[in-house]
């Protein structure tokens, strides 16, 4: 039903967008000659890469482009990517652009936009092509929202057979890849074509900006749909040789929830069958040169776990206690220690900084929040974070074994990351490496004292009587 | 009448008050090890330099032996950890452990409140006042220390190594004890062997968080101040002896040996008159600030002073006092009149003893117990368990153990304890004669339940320590009488030692007879011979003694390279135990296999499914073994758990596994029971399961609820679960849940366990639902299913239903409803 309503609302939300736009005039002076969309739900996190050809046709220079989203994608959108090409075929080279969120006041009904601000300035009449990457999670709805064992896991996948756009689009087209040939159902919007794994829509001629005609796609995917809830990584650095990372997991399946019986016969004799959109492995890529690796939870050690490590990268293969089923979920723990030197470095000015991959070392999994806490060794001062995106960041103090000032701790917290926020990060601060011995001087001048204090005891008659 | 005699203080154990006797008793080896003692010794006899030189040799390496056999102890117990993990093991650990967790996470006041709404459902159980509290107290404490200090380890961290470390304070204890009782040699002995007895490792191992592994040094502690407190006379001591009294009563249940050992030995000092100030001094504070300690423990209460455990103290501390008022009126009237008042009190106090006794056997014979708890009487009566309290019966430690656990648990210290007896009777002193008491009480109780080994690996060490110090004390010395480059010098050492070496002798003897004969067969009649001929010319003079009070060289190289080999087997039979037999988590089980290490992780599989897929507030029903687990690492609540105080909601669970399905899910439903999980071994051969210890189930379900009865469930006695198993067997919920779809996976249902197909294969369950079962098959849990809707036209209705569902949705399946 929630799904049929989600439906409804999209449609409407479409028909009133289109009046809306008929009646309003094109104050922008670009348009889009040609836009071809190709949309990936092989897994649970949707890949939409968008290539577009943009014309200025008015007479000023334009230095930004708007992308549009209706305000349902906006909320699970992971991650804008945007870059334009220039040459031809083999020459082709591509410079990142810079995105960022924009507010317009004049967006129909609450569409959200981000602004992709060009390199050069677009002049009057010149073209140029602009690839942009946006990813979606929590955006494939299962439904049937609840199966058996047996059953496998259809979804739904809601979009519009145009792209939504402030500007007029010539021509478009939609390619829509599904993980099987299993598809339930699609909407029509002609033209719509469907070959194997691969649906069509378009192409389209002549659509005016914010055109909307929304499409349900409702097939198989038997995919992990593996969402880490929670995911708090504590990296803490030890001037002494080693860095101790230790990451907290609350790990779901998304997917279809699971109802009714669980049979492990079943499980164990037709895996083909039974469970198919179940998963019981996850990979974690962990940095090279890892030591001391574990993965337990709260009630201790998960036996079921491999590691693989080579000069390159360390491969952690992971099992949760139990398959995961939909709307399973399960906690856990992995830790591991890494060699200082190759995370900690000198910056030119004197600083120290710690150069450390952002994001969840599991692969294919989307982490609702993220939190990042470096703790910096006690009597360093002055921490500031440098993150190639936008998070939140704020300090703590924690005390460790035989801390007595504490130690900083910068908290970084991000929301909806997803594999591709896996890029280094740094954490610049002072430290003076005379701190490093106040807590060996600490022990032993405790361990003089306390044998100080034997020798004068046993020096000192107390008794009363002589 | 002789004057009680003074207190015969064994050479050598060091006098504890003269710091001159020190130096004066050149043959100990091992002098005291106070540090004050040495130090005034150094100060006071300059001349004896290379004596008081010796002495504080002997004392730091004393000190580092010891230091060393705590190390020895710790370590020892590691190996579960470097096996497995760090984990608590077993069941009664994971309830102290959660305790714990409230205690360090809530505080003392709110624990001391603490009512506990997840176990016992829907009784509850008060924990605060149903726990002995010194265990959780003592690892709460020493967490709060550690994270005061800024060491941030876990509370369960903290909680697996208290076991460990608390045995390195037991072995200390013994030292102490044993030091008391024959001198530092045999104190060393001891507590090396105490470090390591595989009876103790088996309570004590890291993980095993159970009250035991602090209860045992607070026993030793307890017992090695009451004998400081007899040899010297100290009220100090006595007071401090109160309050280890106290701290183990806070522990174990097992304060109750104390309090009836110690009133034992004072009577029989009383009786072999040995009477002296010393004993009242050690006694009478004991009992009164003693009982009044234990009294403010929740659990004890007022059983302090009402249950029969304690009667035992009472009346030896009127005895004691009788005693001391007839010695102190002997002290000050003269003989005559002595007698005259004996004849008269006599006479007055039979009167009134009659009385008091009439009085009291009348209150005790009133109560049904006959005021002893249920697991004291089946301790004076070892068959009183299993005729009336099955589930005192049905613990496995609560069983008589076999004669080879004994040689498991003490290995050799077996055959060494008589020796030990006899050196504690050359000389007998009041310290001894406790030991000897000691041993032969908890012979007799380990004898009951192999529980109580426990209690019999302290004294079976102490009195082995003191065996094998003596012999090797006689051992070393004959070797060095005689040979040739040492007598010089040793002579100059010896010659103020002349009464040690004679009441040496007499003790070494003694030892040789007992502790030598059991290794050394082919060389006794050569030691017998040679001893009786040495022992004439012993008394004659000093000089003929240092020659010829000794063995034969070759006797004792080889009776000391025996010796040796003796201590090697015991301690490779530990280090064997501790790794092997004693390790195991018994959460986590392994099996080596042709192709490697396997591991078997299904309770945790099923107490994490549990804790992350279910609600919060569902209801799990088990056999109360898993209780404490399923509180703890579930976090669910449970209807019975592992404290089995109710035994009429035991035997509800008892008789609805018991039962038929219908009549089993209705005492479930009506217990608001959600999920139902069971533990199955048959599919890799794990034998202790639910199938295995079903009936117990059905005797404890049956002592309750008269229906269930177990010839039901016995084909011509045998219970069976193979084709031949009664009806009865076959269809009772446990059954059915157990193997329920077994067949399926290997096609002929071969129990693994029991060695047989099993009898019923194929049958379907119509009021619950297999939602889990683990990797292995170990643990299955099952859903109640909802009740059934009372619909007239059911047929018409349920398949408009399945229509609908299947017009929404195609659904591969053919859908059942299992109330058709």
């Amino acid at each position: 039903m929630e799904a049929v309503v989600g439906a409804r609302s999209i449609l409407a939300f479409a028909l009133f967008s289109l009046l809306f736009l008929l009646s309003r005039s094109s104050a922008h002076q670009l348009n889009i000659v040609n836009a071809e969309r190709r949309i990936d739900l092989t897994s649970h996190i949707v890949k939409v890469f968008l290539t577009l050809k943009v014309e200025n046709v008015g007479t000023e220079p334009a230095s930004e482009i708007l992308l549009a989203f209706p305000p349902t994608q906006v909320n699970h959108l992971a991650s804008v990517e945007a870059l334009a090409t220039t040459g031809k075929r083999k020459k082709k080279t591509y410079v990142p652009l810079i995105v960022t969120p924009t507010e317009l006041p004049d967006g129909p009904n609450g569409t959200k936009y981000f602004t992709i601000s060009l390199a050069n300035p677009l002049n009057s009449g010149e073209t140029t092509t602009v690839e942009v990457l946006y990813l979606l999670t929590h955006s494939l709805e299962p439904f049937p929202a609840e199966i058996s064992q047996s059953e496998s896991q259809l979804v739904f996948y809601k979009d519009g057979a145009m792209i939504l756009s402030p500007y007029h689009i010539k021509q478009q087209t939609t390619f829509i890849k599904t993980p099987s040939t299993r598809v339930e159902s699609f909407t029509m919007v002609e033209p719509t074509n469907r070959a194997g794994t691969e649906l069509k829509y378009g192409p389209y001629e002549d659509h005016a900006s914010y055109s909307f005609s929304p499409i349900i796609v409702h097939f198989e995917n038997n995919n992990p749909f593996a969402v880490v809830e929670e995911l708090v990584r504590e990296v803490e650095i030890s001037h002494w040789g080693s860095i101790q990372v230790r990451e907290q997991y609350r790990l779901v399946h998304t997917g279809a929830r699971h109802k009714g019986v669980f049979s492990r016969v079943e499980y164990q004799a037709r895996p083909s069958h039974s469970g198919v959109s179940s998963f019981k492995h996850l990979l974690a890529r962990l940095p090279p040169r890892v030591h001391s690796v574990y993965y337990r939870d709260e009630i201790g050690n998960i036996s079921s776990s491999h590691l693989r490590t080579d000069s390159r990268k360390s491969e952690l293969e992971i099992e949760p206690r139990y398959p995961l089923f939909g709307g399973w979920s399960a906690t856990f723990v992995i830790g591991y220690g890494l060699p200082l030197q190759d995370f900690l470095f000198e910056s030119p000015d004197g600083r120290r900084y710690l150069n450390f991959s952002f994001g969840c070392p599991l692969a294919d999994t989307v982490v609702d929040k993220l939190t990042i806490k470096v703790v910096l060794p006690e009597g360093s001062k002055d921490p500031s974070a440098v993150v190639p995106f936008s998070v939140e960041q704020h300090l703590e103090t924690k005390y460790s074994y035989l801390d007595v000032v504490g130690r900083t701790v910068v908290v970084l917290e991000k929301k909806n990351a997803i594999p591709v926020h896996n890029v280094p990060f740094q954490v610049y601060y002072t430290f003076k490496p005379i701190f490093m011995l106040a807590e060996p001087l600490m022990l032993a001048s405790v361990i003089f004292l306390f044998f100080m204090a034997c020798v004068a005891y046993l020096h000192i008659d107390l008794s009363i009587r002589k | 009448m002789t004057p009680p005699p003074s207190f015969c203080i064994s050479p050598k154990s060091s006098l504890p008050q003269s710091t001159q006797a020190n130096h004066l008793n050149r043959n100990v080896n091992w002098p005291s090890m106070a540090a004050p003692e040495t130090s005034t010794a150094i100060a006071a006899t300059p001349t004896t330099n290379g004596t008081t030189l010796r002495h504080a040799f002997g004392n730091v390496l004393s000190f580092f032996i010891l230091l060393l056999i705590g190390v020895l102890a710790f370590s020892i117990r590691l190996f579960s950890v470097i096996k497995y993990e760090s984990i608590i093991h077993e069941f009664d650990p994971y309830f102290n452990y959660r305790v714990t967790q409230f205690l360090s996470k809530n505080g003392i006041y709110e624990f001391w409140n603490w009512f506990d709404d997840r176990t016992w459902y829907p009784l509850g159980r008060v924990i605060g006042g149903t726990v002995y509290p010194g265990l959780t107290l003592t690892a709460g404490t020493i967490w709060w220390l550690l994270n005061s200090l800024n060491i941030p380890l876990s509370v369960e961290t903290v909680c697996v190594f208290t076991a460990p470390i608390f045995s390195a304070f037991a072995s200390w204890a013994t030292y102490l004890l044993t030091k008391e009782v024959k001198g530092p040699g045999a104190g060393l002995t001891a507590a090396a062997l105490l470090a390591m007895v595989p009876s103790y490792i088996s309570r004590s191992v890291a993980g095993s968080y159970d009250n035991e592994a602090v209860a045992i040094f607070a026993l030793i502690f307890t017992f090695y101040l009451y004998i400081k407190t007899l040899n010297t006379g100290s009220l100090f001591y006595a007071t401090l002896n109160a309050l280890a009294y106290f701290y183990m009563v806070c522990s174990w249940g097992g304060y109750t040996f104390i309090i009836n050992l110690i009133p034992m030995h004072v009577l029989l000092c009383i009786v072999t008159g040995r009477y002296s100030p010393r004993l009242y001094i050690a006694y009478a504070p004991l009992v009164v600030l003693g009982t009044v300690l234990a009294a403010l423990v929740p659990v004890v209460g007022f059983n302090a002073v009402m249950t029969s455990e304690h009667f035992a103290s009472f009346l030896v501390f009127i005895v004691i006092h009788v005693v001391a008022f007839v010695y102190y009126i002997k002290g000050i009237l003269s003989p005559k009149m002595f007698k005259m008042a004996v004849t008269l009190v006599v006479s007055v106090g039979l009167v009134v003893c009659c009385a008091v006794i009439a009085v009291l056997v009348a209150l005790v014979a009133s109560s049904p117990t006959k005021g002893w708890s249920g697991r004291s009487l089946s301790l004076l009566d070892p068959t009183y368990a299993s005729k009336y309290i099955p589930i005192i019966a049905s613990v496995s430690e609560h069983q008589p153990p076999t004669w080879p656990s004994y040689f498991m648990d003490i290995n050799v210290l077996a055959f060494l304890v008589p020796a030990g007896i006899i050196a504690c009777f050359s000389p007998l002193s009041d310290a001894s004669s406790f030991v000897v008491l000691y041993i032969v009480t908890s012979v007799y109780f380990s004898g009951v339940m192999v529980r109580l080994m426990l209690v019999l690996a302290p004294a079976a060490c102490i009195l082995s320590g003191i065996a094998l110090s003596q012999a090797f004390d006689v051992f070393t010395r004959s070797i060095k009488f005689q040979l040739p480059s040492l007598t010089m010098n040793s002579e100059v050492d010896e010659q103020g030692s002349n009464p040690v070496t004679v009441e040496g002798q007499t003790e070494v003897t003694k030892t040789d007879k007992s502790g030598v004969t059991l290794k050394e067969r082919p060389s006794r009649k050569n030691k017998k011979k040679e001893k009786e001929q040495l022992e004439k010319p012993s008394v004659k003079s000093k000089a003929e003694k240092k020659r010829l009070l000794v063995l034969p060289l070759e006797a004792s190289v080889i009776a000391l390279l025996l010796l040796v080999l003796l201590g090697g087997f015991y301690v490779v039979h530990c280090v064997w135990a501790a790794a092997e037999a004693y390790s195991a988590p018994s959460i986590v089980l392994t099996s080596h296999s042709h192709d490697g290490l396997h591991v078997f992780d299904d309770f945790r599989e099923a107490y994490a499914w549990l804790s992350h897929n279910t609600d919060v507030d569902d209801k799990v029903a088990s056999w109360w073994d898993y209780g404490y687990q399923t509180t703890a690492m579930a976090n669910r609540t449970v209807i019975v758990d592992n404290n089995t105080w109710n035994n009429t909601h035991i035997a509800t669970v008892g008789t609805a596994m018991s039962s038929p399905e219908k009549a089993a899910w209705e005492i479930f439903n009506s217990l608001d029971v959600k999920y139902v999980l069971v533990v199955f071994g048959g599919l890799v051969g794990y034998p202790s399961d639910d199938i295995n210890k079903f009936l117990w189930m059905v005797r404890i379900g049956g002592g309750v609820f008269p229906h269930i009865k177990e010839p039901d469930y016995l084909r011509d006695g045998q219970y069976r679960i193979d084709s031949q198993a009664t009806p009865t067997m076959l269809n009772c919920l446990m059954y059915k849940l157990s193997y329920y779809r077994f067949v399926e996976t290997d096609g002929k249902a071969f129990d693994r366990v029991r060695r047989t197909e099993i009898g019923k294969k194929y049958f379907k369950l119509s009021h619950f639902e297999e939602v889990f079962t683990t990797h292995h098959w170990m643990v299955r849990i099952y859903k109640l299913k909802p009740q059934k809707n009372r619909i007239r036209g059911k047929m018409k209705k349920s398949k408009s239903k399945s229509k609908s569902t299947s017009s929404s949705k195609r659904s591969g399946t053919l859908k059942k409803n299992p109330w058709q």
